[in-house]
């Protein structure tokens, strides 16, 4: 073995064809890469740049020419000479398609914007499958002061699970449980958490894309009505603990902490925090009530 | 470590190193965060070797745990030393070259045969032996540490210690190996390299060298400030005692929870003329303080930046208006400065950033700008052209060694001043959880589903043997001061040994347990070390 | 890891069916009791979780045990295994044949799949739901259990000291009820074999002693083992491309391709495994090739081992063939005794499952995780079985190169069709007089079949099972090759030809595809996971002449049907649509 390999070799560039234009990207980049560089909105939903691809949601799937099915975007690494369609009326109806039985079986409200945005682009009509069809719905689980479960939005997209895993916490309190369309996340046994392996680190919050994972925080504070977004500003800091220097993000709304993330391209967390750095805020509020 | 007060190498070597010691250290609940890069360097392949007297959650991750007996590190090292050089393992192209005062160490590590180790540290031999081999062996290798090697009345011949086996192996200065301290807070680092220690000014510059003093004294401008080191926090007890300290400003530490040997720090605190507390809380040292000074809190409610375990300076910014009345720790200072009369004028946090800049040149390259661009910098960072510095040392290996040489230490094991008798026969230690933070006065104000309040823990064996269950209420003693609290049932625990954190002051007090012993160079006390009696006490009428 | 059970502690005899397997705990960190040396030592870390692959034995044998998984024997087998129980949990409920709840020791698994329909399954199982409750407590309904020829078929199963299992088949309400009030089981016929002119693959069955390897010895077994020896891996694979033998697991990909990719790999070490898992309804051929002819398949693994530089081998049986399995094992211990057989060759029970019969999803149930299919690229030959080059070979594949070797590929490509060499096992069920495995050159037309088979007043014919395709009276003409199927617009799949006569009620064969299918998917992508229940929940109310407009619903199976054909992950999405698709637009089963 040679030393000092850290440098990292300078990557190849790979050329190929999307959507009818010539374009390079560095080796082993993914077509979703490539198709971020070339500016070509692509819908994801279980694809986070923090996580390793698990190519299960299916909403960015291409054609590439002389694949017999479509290919999911997300994890598909470029290949010299490929071709590769974004818009055709197979990738549209896919993605429709996806979109459309994912809404139809849970509920997406909360989830982003642009979420919804894709479900005007591609015409999603979940409720023409009827209204009789099997959802998620379930009562939500609040069982402990720091985090609420709502797994009637959960679209199953694996991240709080690899969040949780071994993507960053290596806790494995929760899991995916049961198959098929009764596949759902849950702890051992269904176990509440404060029984569980839970750490409350908070990431499985931090990558969840439909608000089934919530801080209780947040969870009163829309059930108040008083969580208002536009409101809020995101200030970066260094948390106030241990000496590894994890950066946060406060979310703050009316000079009051109500969130607490971290950005996902930082080298130090990426993206990922311990309990004291998610929820450990407290005491700097509770100052003026203390003096 | 050798001339500059920072681990060596990053977080991302930790992810592409091939063997990890955690020494002394529960990482996975003290430093969470690395301990995500140190687990992707576990799954992809590195060997985790943990060292700790208890099996701690970090130690259950590890190919194999030494559970050493308590301050008896150096011990463990010194043999691993002797069965690396005896294996022909010493890595002596490196030692020739790049070390000094090998010869000696040598001398005083072959004294510190298997068998010695074995009896001073309860670990078998054969054990000991794999792991000096595995280490001495691996193409990459790293120690990591925290307070299991510092919060002992050695702890700096401790931290030698680990720093001879990475000379001894060649196993600092090359990416993927290093000797890293992992830190208590998010600036312990910071605090140190900006002078807040005793013998050295912004930059980690030596304050006895005269040609330093003169550059800061010009800088600003011609200021006459001691050219001597100062005392550390147990010097300041001891002078307090000895009546040679009467006046103390204290920014941000609350030696009345905090301090081992409680009872003495108390009684020492309230004996002072004058006492001024600079705080963002009413804690209890503030409580006994002639002036508080409430203070905005760093991290959210003012700008400048702090300094992580991986040496890289970040920006913490203002996120919230503090409280009515607390004000920055800068306001403070320079409205200080004017009433004593010098006028600071009202610097902001990047001027006085600037200042320093201007006079530590290892952080002469980290404009705001820059951090901000850089996701922070890794010292040193000699100019504005210079992307920081991934891991030190890089020098050692140069043909020739630039700078001078590293030179090892021989240390001789010391076992802890509490020395373990008929009367206190159980070794108690401390530590941390991974939901609070040292005396709990920030953690306790969120509510956390894992904490369960202060308990004694120990080993089902000690608990049959004293007669008491899971949730008793025990009364533990030491040779300083007697506690009562709950027992909780540990099988991680051998017997004889108990555990407890320092978490819970109001709930229970172990620090009236835990021994001031202090390293005289560090100025930590033996917090890790309490030899204690368990008493069962009869049950207490439930409070209604 | 740093692993939390909270649930309470295993029982002795949970434990010991654990350590039956594992070995006593050798420490308190593995689960034991404390011991000196565990106060100041403790070995683990990557060694422990290196043991994570045994996880399903370990249940099996739990379950072999007590009939059930509790939390505190999973939790137990997690200490032991240092898996977290979330994980595990995941990995149990994944696989229908364990049991999270408390059941006694008997368990009766009926068969209500298609060809057992044809033969009164659904009689027999609302008989038993009279008068032993809803299936899921004393009896349980099945998916095919690779019985068709002898339908209605079942499994019984008895925990204990002494696990018993036996497959029984035609099953009688009778024997029912004689089993479940603790009398003695049936003993069980192997297979039924109709009489052919001549087959080839077939030869030894019947004739050969399953249990005795002097016996394949006798009928010239491993021969071809001793000439692969002999001329060396290169010629192995010349011989195997010339032959241009495909695939017989469903994607019909030609081996010789697949071998000299495996061979050619650079990491190890290699891996073998033959996929046994035959779950696909109205399939049994590796069922009996393996429960008669196991020397064979063990040969054949030997010369695939040889040729590709395979390191360790596994064969993936699904757990409701336990005679099959029993014979591969004691073919594999009497080869390995005699020295003939260098290759180590471990037998993994599956644990019901169909989508495990996918090659990456069999790898991850062998790894100990959920049967979850993997994306391709990268495929096995390149990052397989704990993510090393792999070679996965059906069963009846391996059986064929046995031949291939002794006679040479060119003499193997003679029979069949230029681009579909050789010969096929075809299992015929559901209304025919002579169900049975059928070995004909590839290209022989399907009414051929038919006719030996006994089939009269053909209504449909379902060609390869649940992923294949429905047939009409009019298209049994179709040669049965890869590339006459191909041309219009069905596939040979598995070999599984159900056929269904003129009483036939096809809207229930569609409707119990369509449950198969939500049953089946793993659920991990979306097209699948909520398609399959779209489709069936559609289906459903299309049969109960709900929601009248029909029209619109059959515009919905079919864009249902195009997502997941063209966004599924894996095979199995992928044909949920094809059989129920094509009943509906070829066989109007529904009017519409
Ligand atoms: C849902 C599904 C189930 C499958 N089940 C089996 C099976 O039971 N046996 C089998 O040999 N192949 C099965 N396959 C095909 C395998 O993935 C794989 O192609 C085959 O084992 C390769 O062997 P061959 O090349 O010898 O055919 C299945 C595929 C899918 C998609
Ligand atoms: S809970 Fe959220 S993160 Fe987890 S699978 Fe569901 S949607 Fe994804
Ligand atoms: S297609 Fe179905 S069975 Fe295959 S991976 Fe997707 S959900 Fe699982
Ligand atoms: S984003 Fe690619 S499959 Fe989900
Ligand atoms: S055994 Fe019942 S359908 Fe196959």
């Amino acid at each position: 073995m040679s030393e000092a390999v850290f440098v990292g070799l300078p990557r190849r560039l790979v050329k190929l064809t999307i959507d009818g234009r010539e374009f390079e990207v560095a080796e082993g980049s993914t077509i979703l890469d490539a198709c971020r560089r070339m500016q070509i909105d692509t819908p994801t939903l279980c694809q986070l740049d923090n996580l390793t691809p698990v190519n299960v949601c299916r909403v960015c799937v291409v054609e590439v020419e002389g694949s017999r099915v479509l290919v999911p975007a997300c994890s598909r690494k470029v290949e010299a000479g490929m071709k590769v369609q974004t818009d055709s009326d197979r990738v549209r109806h896919s993605r429709r398609l996806v979109l459309e039985l994912l809404a139809s079986s849970v509920d997406m409200s909360l989830c982003s914007p642009q979420v919804h945005a894709w479900m005007g682009r591609y015409g999603a009509t979940p409720s023409r499958f009827g209204d009789q069809v099997a959802t998620a719905a379930q009562p939500v689980k609040i069982d402990n002061d720091l985090y609420v479960r709502d797994y009637s939005r959960c679209i199953l997209c694996y991240k709080c699970v690899e969040a949780c895993g071994v993507d960053a916490q290596n806790t494995f309190a929760i899991g995916v449980v049961g198959r098929g369309f009764d596949a759902h996340i849950s702890t051992e046994f269904d176990t509440p958490l404060p029984d569980s392996a839970c750490v409350y680190c908070g990431n499985c919050i931090g990558v969840c894309p439909t608000g089934a994972l919530m801080f209780k925080s947040e969870h009163e504070m829309r059930a108040a009505g008083t969580w208002d977004e536009s409101r809020q500003k995101v200030t970066e800091t260094v948390c106030p603990y241990c000496g590894v220097g994890c950066m946060l993000e406060l979310h703050v709304q009316d000079n009051s902490i109500v969130k607490v993330t971290s950005p996902l391209d930082h080298s130090v967390t990426s993206g990922h925090l311990c309990v004291k750095g998610r929820f450990g805020f407290e005491f700097v509020q509770r100052r003026e009530a203390k003096r | 470590m050798f001339g500059a007060g920072g681990g060596t190498s990053s977080y991302q070597e930790a992810e592409e190193t091939d063997l990890i010691i955690l020494w002394g250290s529960n990482a996975r609940e003290t430093h969470p965060i690395f301990f995500h890069h140190l687990l992707r360097g576990v799954r992809g392949g590195a060997k985790l070797i943990a060292v700790d007297p208890r099996r701690t959650s970090s130690a259950e991750w590890a190919d194999i745990w030494l559970g050493i007996d308590v301050g008896s590190d150096i011990a463990l090292a010194n043999a691993m030393a002797r069965e690396i050089i005896h294996a022909g393992l010493a890595h002596t192209e490196f030692i020739s070259r790049a070390t000094t005062g090998y010869e000696e160490f040598a001398r005083c590590v072959e004294a510190y045969t298997l068998e010695r180790a074995e009896a001073e540290t309860g670990v078998p031999a054969a054990a000991i032996k794999e792991v000096a081999l595995a280490y001495a062996r691996a193409e990459k290798g790293m120690i990591c540490w925290t307070l299991g090697i510092t919060e002992h009345h050695n702890a700096t011949d401790n931290v030698l210690a680990l720093i001879n086996l990475g000379l001894l192996t060649g196993k600092v200065g090359r990416y993927g190996s290093g000797l890293n301290p992992l830190r208590g807070q998010n600036n312990v680092q910071g605090g140190g390299d900006m002078g807040a220690i005793p013998a050295r000014l912004p930059g980690f510059q030596d304050l006895e060298d005269p040609e330093i003093h003169d550059k800061f004294a010009r800088a600003w401008g011609g200021a006459t400030f001691p050219g001597r080191k100062g005392w550390h926090l147990s010097e300041m007890f001891e002078a307090m005692d000895r009546g040679d300290l009467s006046s103390l400003y204290i920014v941000g530490e609350n030696p009345a929870r905090s301090e081992a040997d409680q009872g003495r720090a108390v009684r020492l605190l309230s004996g002072l003329d004058h006492l001024v507390v600079q705080d963002i809380f009413l804690t209890h040292t503030a409580q006994m303080a002639h002036v508080v000074l409430p203070a905005a809190a760093g991290w959210a409610e003012s700008e400048g930046t702090v300094t992580n375990s991986e040496r890289r300076v970040q920006r913490v910014r203002r996120a919230l208006e503090p409280p009515a009345g607390a004000r920055d720790d800068i306001d403070i200072i320079c409205e200080l400065a004017r009433r004593l009369g010098s006028d600071w004028g009202h610097p902001t946090a990047e001027q006085v950033w600037d200042e320093c800049r201007s006079l530590s040149p290892m952080h002469a390259g980290m404009a705001y700008r820059r951090l901000e661009e850089l996701g922070g910098i890794q010292w040193p960072c000699p100019d504005e052209s210079h992307r920081g510095t991934q891991f030190l040392h890089a020098r050692l290996w140069k043909h020739p060694v630039e700078g001078p040489r590293a030179p090892f230490h021989a240390v001789e094991h010391d076992p802890p001043v509490d020395r373990l008798s008929e009367e206190f026969p159980i070794r108690l230690t401390t530590g941390r959880r991974l939901d609070s933070f040292n005396t709990g006065v920030q953690t306790n104000e969120y509510t956390s589903p894992l904490r369960k309040g202060e308990a004694l823990l120990i080993s089902p064996e000690d608990g049959q043997r004293i007669g008491v269950e899971d949730g008793e209420c025990v009364r533990v003693s030491s040779r300083r001061g007697s506690v009562d609290v709950n027992v909780r049932i540990e099988p991680t625990l051998r017997p004889g040994l108990a555990f407890m954190t320092l978490h819970f002051p109001d709930q229970v007090s172990t620090n009236i347990l835990t021994i001031d012993a202090t390293d005289p160079k560090s100025g930590t006390a033996e917090f890790k070390a309490s030899a204690i009696r368990i008493d069962k006490i009869p049950a207490q009428v439930p409070a209604s | 890891m740093d692993i939390r059970t909270t649930g309470g502690p295993a029982t002795a005899e949970e434990m010991a069916a654990v350590d039956g397997l594992l070995g006593e705990p050798e420490s308190l960190w593995e689960g034991g009791e404390r011991r000196a040396s565990d106060d100041h030592l403790a070995y683990g870390g990557r060694a422990t979780r290196s043991r994570r692959h045994l996880l399903l034995p370990v249940l099996h044998a739990i379950q072999d045990r007590s009939g059930w998984v509790s939390r505190g024997a999973l939790e137990y087998a997690c200490r032991r295994l240092s898996i977290p129980p979330a994980e595990a949990y995941g990995v149990v409920s994944f696989y229908a044949r364990f049991g999270l709840q408390p059941r006694g020791a008997l368990s009766l698994h009926v068969c209500d799949d298609i060809a057992c329909k044809c033969s009164g399954a659904e009689e027999l199982c609302a008989a038993l739901e009279n008068a032993h409750g809803p299936s899921g407590v004393v009896w349980h309904r099945s998916p095919c259990l690779g019985l068709c020829d002898r339908a209605p078929a079942a499994l019984v199963e008895r925990a204990g000291m002494q696990h018993k299992d036996r497959q029984i088949a035609p099953f009688t309400l009778a024997q029912a009820e004689s089993i479940l009030g603790g009398g003695a089981w049936p003993e069980p016929a192997t297979y039924s074999m109709p009489r052919q002119a001549q087959p080839k693959l077939l030869r030894r069955i019947g004739a050969v002693d399953p249990e005795s390897l002097e016996s394949y010895r006798l009928h010239g077994g491993f021969t071809a083992l001793g000439r692969a020896e002999v001329i060396g891996s290169d010629a192995v694979i010349r011989e195997i491309t010339e032959s241009r033998l495909l695939g017989r697991g469903g994607a019909a990909f030609p081996t010789g391709r697949k071998w000299e990719s495996v061979a050619k790999a650079a990491a190890r070490p290699h891996y073998l495994v033959c996929n046994a898992d035959e779950s696909e309804p109205g399939t049994f051929k590796d069922r009996v090739l393996m429960e008669n002819d196991p020397f064979a398949i063990v040969e054949g693994m030997a010369i695939a081992a040889l040729a590709t530089g395979c390191e360790k081998g596994f064969l993936y049986v699904r757990t409701e063939y336990p005679l099959a399995r029993r014979r591969i094992e004691n073919a594999i211990a009497q080869a390995r005794a005699q020295g003939i057989l260098k290759l180590e060759i471990e037998v993994r029970r599956g644990a019901g499952a169909y989508i495990c019969g996918e090659e990456t999803a069999l790898f991850n149930s062998i790894e100990g995780k959920r049967g979850e299919p993997r994306n391709k690229p990268p495929f096995p030959v390149d990052v397989g079985l704990f993510g090393k080059p792999t070679l996965v070979n059906n069963v009846e594949t391996l059986l064929n190169v046995v031949d291939i070797v002794v006679e040479g590929g060119a003499s193997f490509a003679a029979t069949g069709t230029k681009d579909s060499t050789g010969t096929r096992l075809f299992c015929a069920s559901g209304h025919v007089t002579r169900p049975g495995i059928y070995e004909v050159a590839m290209g022989t037309p399907l009414r051929a079949l038919l006719d030996t088979a006994g089939a009269r007043k053909v209504q449909a014919v379902l060609l390869g099972g649940a992923a294949g395709s429905f047939l009409t009276p009019d298209q049994i003409d179709v040669p049965l090759s890869f590339e006459g199927t191909r041309a219009i617009g069905a596939t040979l799949g598995s070999g599984a030809v159900l056929v269904f006569d003129d009483t036939a009620d096809m809207k229930q064969v569609l409707l119990r595809i369509a449950r198969f299918f939500r049953d089946e998917s793993c659920g991990q992508c979306v097209p699948c996971r909520v398609g399959t229940k779209r489709q069936e929940e559609i289906l459903e109310r299309m049969l109960g002449g709900r929601d009248g407009d029909g029209r619109s619903d059959v515009l919905l199976l079919s864009d249902i049907a195009q997502a997941m054909r063209d966004a599924s992950i894996c095979g199995l999405g992928q044909t949920a649509a094809n059989a129920i698709a094509s009943g509906l637009t070829q066989l109007k089963v529904l009017n519409v």
